[in-house]
This record gives structure tokens, C-alpha cells and sequence, in this order.
């Protein structure tokens, strides 16, 4: 019995990761998937959600800044408030470059996150962290402490999907993907194609901070390691790209599986032999290239494929008889 | 309605356009012809607002509109097709067209969320308008195709649908004829005659398929080494020797 509650724990845990990843997978669709930014940076602004949330929640302590104990909800929105400023202003600077200079920019940025973290101790308590971070429903009983909180994350999916969903099947997605296949007819058309990158990275970056915040309440501890490049930029794309770009069922399907994938290969890799043992670090990322290979074999546009939307056609006044196009 | 004043464009040491000034008048076509390097597409990249003028000036409609970007230029009226076009591959040829009307309430991202009836109201209108577009262009029935799959001719239809979408006065149709066949040349022909006449777009054409020109266009602009080498109807510029030279270079006597 107890095995079979470690492993229903396991897969909770499992599922409450990989909804975080999916949000932060749904993120980068908006800036990859829908315009065709090259956010090579997810790390800095998710580490930026998850310490503003967490210095905005935690008790007074004398290690960092802190204090506030705010509501969750205030937090949140702070978190993704702070993110999009500062992905405005990142996006102000960058957004004018080429797709290939900002992903240069991006992850130059996402470092000097980093580091800003890692030495501005005063605020940030630097490499040992922020922690004692309160956690959603953790007065509950177990295991519906976890359960509700993952019922958090996937009920804030499944309206981030809706949201984007009708973000991409609308004009505004249109455009997004206009400018995606071709910026200078896009501009030609009359787009403001700045206006609209701009607002593309802003919100993505608001949804990686979310992501943020969610995983420095679920750890209850945050420090710059958590926001490495590997687990949090390198697997984000895996994921997407897997899934499949551009669309949000992809990035979402995406973050599950490869998560699964990440986390299994952990169990693999603990009972390798001794010698080997020590080089499960880089076993895993070997795997997960490898998973990556394999799925884009089978899968070269992603598991789900991108579904543009149809426009409904006009019902032909002169002949019902030959317009097949409005049967769809 | 154009007035162009010593228009000058540099790329380093090369100077694409020097000292370029003309009119376009309006309910022209007026053509825009020369030799490879004249500096056509500069110009008209200039005027569309793709590129900054090194100097001078470009005045619309009695505004000096030099160097601004190319969305503003289209708001005021200015639109342009492509030597190569620039569909959309992956979006249908409907989507192509529905995209270019200014001013759409769907396009401010919280207007989907929030007041969707006024959205899709002018989904409808704009629809309307892009099936009117295929209608007169004679490809509805490639309405739901992915524009990366029409054939050279098509696209080339598809740039010219563009320009139907939206409330354009001045259209800069950049080589329209190139690579089309002739029977779809005549076509294309036709259908810049009667937008002109419908819609009353003045029309600017760079081409070099003379017979186009020489049917189309009055005057004709012949533009050489970035400068404008002479003006007049086609027959005046046909006549004139310097053109003659300039296409076959040099003027060195044979």
C-alpha cells in the first residue's frame, strides 16, 4: 500500500512539474510558436516570477528582502507585472534586431539575471536562495495539500489554453503569423510590426514569470541554480518543439511528455553502476537529445502540427451548386 | 500628388539614386522604366518607407513624408506590390487578403476577450471585401489554399489582390508582368485599367516588358545611373536617344 502511495505521489509531483513547464512552454508558442521571436533567455524571466512572488510572500527575514507576506494573488500579478516591464524594456532594445541577434541578446540577458542574483545578496540571499516560501493549501491534509495545488496549475492551464486560443484563431493571431512567414509584406501591409512583436514577448514573458511564481511556491525555496539554462531554457524549446510549434496543444502535450521523459531518465540513470553514477549529469541531457532526435524523425512538424484556422467562406450568391468551400 | 525633390540614396560607396526629382499626377500610371541598377526599386522602396532617404524630399499630398516608416506610409495611402512576391506561405489566399485592412478591432488582443460580437461583425465585413477581392481576380475557387502553394502567376495576382484591401490612392506595383504569361499579362492588364477607373488608385508601374508599359502607362519616367534621364509619353521616350543608350550602355559610338 505505501508503494502505491509513493507512486500516486509521483505522479502528482509529475504532473504539478510538468504544469508548470506547460506554462512556460504555452509562453514561448506566443513568442516563437505565433511571431517567430527567438526567446533564447525563458530562464531570466522566469527566475524573475518566481523571486518576485517569493520576496512578496515570504515572513520578515534578515537574509534577503522580504516581509511583505502578501496574498498569493497579489503576488502573482506582481510577478507577471514585473516581468512584462522588464520585458518591455528588454524588447524596446532587442525587438529591432534580426531573429538571429535576439536570441544572442536574450540569453546575454537571461545571464545578467543570473548574476544579479546571485550577488545582489541583500535582496536575494544570493547562491543560498530564497526559502521557507509559503505554499498554496499547505495547511491541508495530505495528500490534498498536492492534489489542490495541482488542480492550481492545471485549472490556470486550461485558461491560459482558452485565452490563447482565441488569441490565435483571431485577427490579432493573424497578424502573428503574418509577420512570422513574412515581415516585410507584413509591413507592407500596414502592420506596426514592432507594436505587435512587442506585445507578443511582453505576454510570453508574463506567462514564464507565472510559471515562475508557481515553481518557487511548489519547491517553497529558490535559487539561481532553479533557473539554469538546461532545465529552464534548453528543455522549455525541447519541449515545444516536440509538441509542436505554434500549437497550444503541442506546447502543452510537449511539457508533459518531455518532463516525464526528464524525470523517468533520473530513475534510469540512479541505478546505473557506480562509475557511471557520476556521470548522470550528462547522461540525462544526452538522453534528452536523443528523446528529441527521435521524435522529430517521426514527427518533423511536432507531434501536433500547426492548424491555421479557416476563415469561413462567403456562401456564393450566383451558384449554391459548385461552392464546396462552405461545406467545411 | 508625389513629388519627388533630388531624392538621394546611398549604400556605402554606391550611390543607388542621385539628384532623382519627378511628379506623379494624379489618376496616372504613370511607368518607371530603365536598365538593371537604375535605381527603380530603390525609389519605390523609398517612397513605401522600407528605406530611409540619404537626402531630399518626398511629398505626398503637400506632406513631406521622407523617412517615415512603411505602416504610416499605408495609412496615408501609399501601398506597394513586390518584384518577388511576399505571400504569406503558410496562411490561405483568403487570410492573405483579410489581413491587410487597417484598423481591425480584432487585432488589439483584449478585443477578442472582451467584445467579441464587434470583432467577428468585422470579420464578416472584412471577409466580404477579400472574396470581392478573389472575385475580381478570378481565384475564389483557390480561396482556402495555402497561398506557399499557388503557382508564380497566381502569387502575382494575390500581390495585386492585396492592394484591394484597403482604401489605397497611390499603388507602387513593382514589376507586375515578370514571369507572368502572356495570356495572364493581359489579364493583369486589364485589371489595372479598370482598378484605376473603379477605385480611382494612380498607379505607379516599374516593368520591363515594354509592350505592357506602352499600353498601360502615360507618361513613362526613365530612370538611368539613379537619376531621371527624361519624361514624356512613350512614344516621346522611345524616340529619344539617350534611352536607347542607356539600355544598351555607354553611348560609345559603334
Amino acid at each position: 500500500m505505501d508503494q502505491f502511495y509513493g507512486i500516486f505521489l509521483y505522479i502528482i509531483s509529475l504532473l504539478t512539474m510538468g504544469g508548470i513547464y506547460a506554462i512556460l512552454a504555452l509562453g514561448l508558442n506566443i513568442q516563437w510558436g505565433f511571431t517567430g521571436l527567438f526567446n533564447a533567455g525563458i530562464a531570466g524571466f522566469f527566475a524573475i516570477g518566481a523571486y518576485v512572488s517569493a520576496i512578496l510572500t515570504t515572513a520578515p527575514s534578515l537574509r534577503h528582502l522580504g516581509g511583505y507576506e502578501l496574498p498569493y494573488v497579489v503576488s502573482f500579478a506582481a510577478a507577471m507585472v514585473v516581468s512584462g516591464i522588464i520585458a518591455w524594456a528588454v524588447g524596446k532594445v532587442c525587438l529591432k534586431l534580426r531573429a538571429d541577434y535576439l536570441a544572442i541578446a536574450t540569453i546575454g540577458i537571461a545571464e545578467i539575471f543570473r548574476l544579479i542574483l546571485k550577488n545582489e545578496t541583500w535582496a536575494t540571499n544570493g547562491p543560498r536562495g530564497v526559502s521557507m516560501i509559503p505554499k498554496p493549501f499547505e495547511t491541508l491534509p495530505e495528500p490534498w495539500n498536492h492534489l489542490c495545488f495541482l488542480g492550481l496549475i492545471l485549472a490556470v492551464i486550461v485558461v491560459i489554453y482558452l485565452l490563447l486560443e482565441t488569441a490565435r484563431n483571431s485577427p490579432w493571431g493573424r497578424v502573428m503569423t503574418a509577420i512570422r512567414e513574412n515581415e516585410k509584406s507584413a509591413m507592407a501591409a500596414g502592420k506596426d510590426i514592432e507594436k505587435f512583436r512587442m506585445e507578443a514577448f511582453v505576454a510570453g514573458c508574463m506567462l514564464m514569470a507565472l510559471a515562475g511564481a508557481f515553481i518557487a511556491h511548489y519547491l517553497k525555496f529558490i535559487g539561481p541554480n532553479a533557473t539554469d539554462p538546461l532545465t529552464s531554457t534548453f528543455l522549455v524549446w525541447v519541449m515545444l518543439v516536440v509538441g509542436g510549434s505554434a500549437n497550444n496543444r503541442g506546447a502543452i502535450l510537449g511539457a508533459f511528455l518531455m518532463w516525464t521523459i526528464w524525470s523517468a531518465s533520473e530513475i534510469l540513470t540512479s541505478r546505473l553502476p557506480d562509475e557511471l553514477a557520476i556521470r548522470t549529469a550528462y547522461i540525462r541531457i544526452f538522453l534528452i537529445g536523443l528523446a528529441l532526435q527521435i521524435f522529430l524523425q517521426r514527427f518533423p512538424k511536432g507531434i501536433f502540427p500547426e492548424v491555421r484556422p479557416k476563415p469561413e467562406r462567403r456562401q456564393s450568391v450566383s451558384d449554391g451548386v459548385t461552392d464546396n468551400a462552405t461545406s467545411r | 500628388m508625389l513629388t519627388i525633390e533630388n531624392l538621394n540614396k546611398s549604400f556605402g560607396g554606391l550611390q543607388a539614386v542621385r539628384n532623382c526629382s519627378f511628379n506623379i499626377e494624379e489618376g496616372t500610371i504613370t511607368g518607371l522604366i530603365g536598365p538593371n541598377g537604375a535605381g527603380k526599386t530603390t525609389t519605390f522602396s523609398m517612397i513605401a518607407g522600407e528605406l530611409v532617404p540619404t537626402s531630399g524630399r518626398i511629398v505626398f499630398e503637400d506632406n513631406d513624408i521622407a523617412g517615415l516608416p512603411t505602416h504610416e506610409m499605408f495609412h496615408r495611402g501609399i501601398v506597394r506590390t513586390f518584384q518577388i512576391p511576399h505571400e504569406f506561405a503558410k496562411m490561405t489566399v483568403l487570410e492573405n487578403l483579410m489581413v491587410v485592412p487597417p484598423e481591425q478591432p480584432g487585432e488589439r488582443l483584449f478585443a477578442n476577450w472582451v467584445s467579441r460580437g464587434q470583432v467577428k461583425r468585422r470579420e464578416h465585413e472584412v471577409r466580404d471585401r477579400a472574396e470581392d477581392a478573389l472575385d475580381f481576380l478570378s481565384i475564389a475557387h483557390l480561396g482556402d489554399e495555402p497561398a506557399g502553394n499557388l503557382s508564380g502567376g497566381q502569387k502575382k495576382l494575390l500581390e495585386l489582390g492585396r492592394t484591394m484591401m484597403t482604401d489605397a490612392k497611390l499603388v507602387l506595383l513593382d514589376e507586375p508582368g515578370a514571369g507572368v504569361n502572356p495570356t495572364l499579362l493581359l489579364k493583369i492588364r486589364e485589371m489595372i485599367s479598370r482598378l484605376r477607373e473603379e477605385r480611382d488608385y494612380t498607379f505607379c508601374v516599374i516593368e520591363h516588358d515594354m509592350d505592357l508599359i506602352a499600353s498601360l502607362c502615360d507618361p513613362v519616367i526613365v530612370l538611368a545611373e539613379g537619376t531621371v534621364l527624361t519624361q514624356g509619353t512613350m512614344a516621346e521616350v522611345r524616340s529619344n536617344p539617350d534611352v536607347l543608350d542607356a539600355y544598351l550602355g555607354g553611348g560609345e559610338e559603334e
